[in-house]
């Protein structure tokens, strides 16, 4: 899934779940009893539907003997794959990766994409709009089709298997959904606000720095943590730019996980679950932030 | 518009400058790229004009991966939309828990693709998998099976992209005032009557919006099917984008492998296009 639909979906969700609160539906009715199964029912259907990775917790905490007589009956529990993917797999050393790629891509185009979206949303530049559009075409490239240059680029720069690749791989797609999520929260801010500052004899320097900064502050960091997200997820430039555990990230590790004979389905089910606590702490954990980040920005009916 | 030409260049430079390298040349570049033979391992670099595109014409693996990527984009987005409105009207009809609905929702959404392709190998491994398992002990090899895998690798697809589909028209049905629907049962409607005149049609822009988001996903999609399938078995699942990616970097023919990776861009450049001339209609008509 690309960060733009991310950004949106964020939005949108958060949208649905922040009404929710307000509490009303269309369909409400004076039936009170019908309505609590109903919501029984509904909810029981959300959580079969996310059952797939409540069987990879299942399945991350059952030894291996019972993993492979197949089967529903859950008898006994184990720590011992968190203990192997800790101590004997590639994972603790691609977490390390991932963090590392994703924090300096984040980095990247935050601060370029801040700098060049008040300049396109605020300042008089040549080109404006065509640069918007490229900007908006940008974040809609398939990787496919820019994966075979860039691996020219990076081997010509002598970066094959290193952070520097992958971020710079990262950054062909981060920074334009950057620049298109900034520019959309710079333009939703009154005008008036800068006007102010430089009618006051503030340069736009210092305007940018001390009006719109802080104004744009929950809406940069909405974007940081979609950047951050579709860094950690991304898989094709991943694979293609990484060659031993020094770089390789954690969709990498998990799609090379090592076995002997058969895939170590406990082991591999325990790194799936390390690799998804970071994306779950950080949507569940920031919802707030993000709807008011991402509500003006990214949702506009 | 603040008079400072020079102060917007300035700020705007270093972005343009890392979206020229990083962005804009490679797009240029794999055009150009399949205009020629390119095999770096044995130094051949020579323009060769259109020879990749007529190879194109009359390569049945083409014309598979042609055949499995229009089945699993229209199957899996034609699901995601239906299946997605059906959940979006049951939770926003929830009077309790919706927070805890839309958290559910959010689960497969957020996972890398990876971690969901690992999830749905294991449900559906022919031996140990909790799929077989439920159907009786049957040894069914979902993924492994010419007639079965295609269908597997559409369902856990739309298993992890339904919820974009789901979210946004939840947003949208959560707008609707209510007032609406209260004149729409003064007036005598019925709830299916209510849904076709009322809610179906102030969900179509959305509708298509995320339908546009998830074609242009569907056709470039990898993770998932790399992961599952490979694009195996007898490449019943090899989509254009998995077709492309073994032509660059598993026979290493950087120049036919590009033409292929331009055919999917330009198929993406397409549909964008496309479904804008759509919205843009929709929009004129209201």
């Amino acid at each position: 899934m690309t960060g733009r639909q991310r950004a949106i979906e964020a939005g949108a969700g958060f949208a649905g779940a922040r009404r929710a609160w307000g509490g009303w539906g269309p369909f409400r009715g004076p039936h009170h009893d019908q309505s609590r199964v109903r919501d029984v029912v509904v909810l029981a259907a959300l959580a079969f539907y996310a059952s797939p990775i409540a069987w990879q917790l299942v399945t991350s905490l059952r030894p291996d003997a019972d993993l492979m007589e197949s089967g529903v009956g859950i008898t006994r529990l184990t720590g011992a794959h968190y203990v192997n993917v800790a101590t004997a797999s590639p994972l603790p050393r691609a977490l390390g990766n991932s963090a590392g790629i994703a924090v300096v891509t984040t980095a990247v185009a935050i601060l370029l994409g801040v700098a060049g979206a008040y300049a396109l949303a605020r300042l008089r530049v040549p080109g404006r709009r065509a640069i918007m559009l490229g900007v908006v075409m940008g974040t809609a490239f398939p990787a496919i089709a820019t994966v075979a240059p860039l691996y020219l680029i990076v081997r010509a720069l002598g970066l094959r298997d290193t952070w520097a690749a992958v971020v710079l791989a990262h950054t062909s797609f981060a920074l334009p959904l950057a620049l298109w999520l900034l520019a959309g929260f710079i333009r939703e801010l009154p005008r008036e606000m800068e006007e102010a500052a430089l009618v006051d004899g503030a340069s736009p320097t210092a305007a940018l720095r001390y009006v719109i900064l802080p104004a744009i502050a929950p809406g940069a960091a909405a974007a940081a943590v979609i950047t951050f997200l579709a860094s950690w997820n991304e898989f094709l430039f991943a694979y293609t730019f990484t060659a031993t555990e020094a770089s390789r990230t954690v969709p990498v590790a998990l799609a090379l996980f090592p076995g002997v004979f058969e895939v170590p389905w406990g082991d591999l089910a325990a790194a799936a679950v390390l690799a998804s606590v970071p994306p779950i702490a950080i949507v569940f954990g920031l919802q707030r932030h993000l709807v008011r980040g991402l509500l003006g920005g990214a949702v506009k009916e | 518009m603040i008079r400072t030409r020079g102060l917007g260049l300035v700020l705007l430079a270093p972005a343009l400058a890392a979206l020229a390298v990083v962005t804009a040349y490679p797009a240029f570049s794999v055009i150009a790229l399949s205009l020629e033979r390119r095999v770096p391992v044995f130094q051949i670099e020579t323009f060769v004009g259109l020879a990749n595109y007529r190879f194109l014409l009359g390569d049945p693996a083409f014309w598979s991966a042609v055949r499995v990527t229009a089945l699993f984009t229209v199957v899996s987005v034609l699901l995601e939309v239906v299946t997605g409105v059906a959940l979006a009207l049951a939770v926003n009809g929830q009077r309790r828990w919706r927070a805890a609905a839309v958290g559910l929702l959010l689960l497969p959404w957020c996972v890398p693709g990876v971690v969901a392709a690992r999830a749905f190998e294991w449900l559906l491994h022919p031996t140990s998998g909790l799929v077989n398992a439920l159907l009786g002990g049957r040894a069914i090899n979902w993924l492994g099976e010419p007639g079965l895998a295609l269908g597997s690798v559409v369902v856990a697809d739309a298993w992890r992209t339904m919820p974009f589909v789901a979210l946004i028209a939840l947003a949208r049905l959560a707008a609707i005032p209510v007032s609406v629907h209260e004149a729409a049962a003064v007036d005598g409607a019925g709830r299916i009557a209510a849904f076709r005149t009322i809610t179906l049609p102030l969900l179509v822009p959305v509708l298509l919006v995320a339908a546009l988001f998830r074609t242009l996903d569907a056709l470039r999609v990898f993770d998932l099917p790399f992961v599952l399938t490979g694009g195996g078995p007898a490449s019943t699942t090899e989509t254009l984008t998995l077709y492309a990616y073994r032509s660059l970097f598993q026979t290493l023919q950087l120049g036919f492998g590009a033409a292929v990776a331009t055919v999917v861009f330009a198929l993406v450049i397409a549909t964008a296009w496309l479904y804008s001339v759509v919205l843009e209609r929709e929009e004129r008509r209201r």
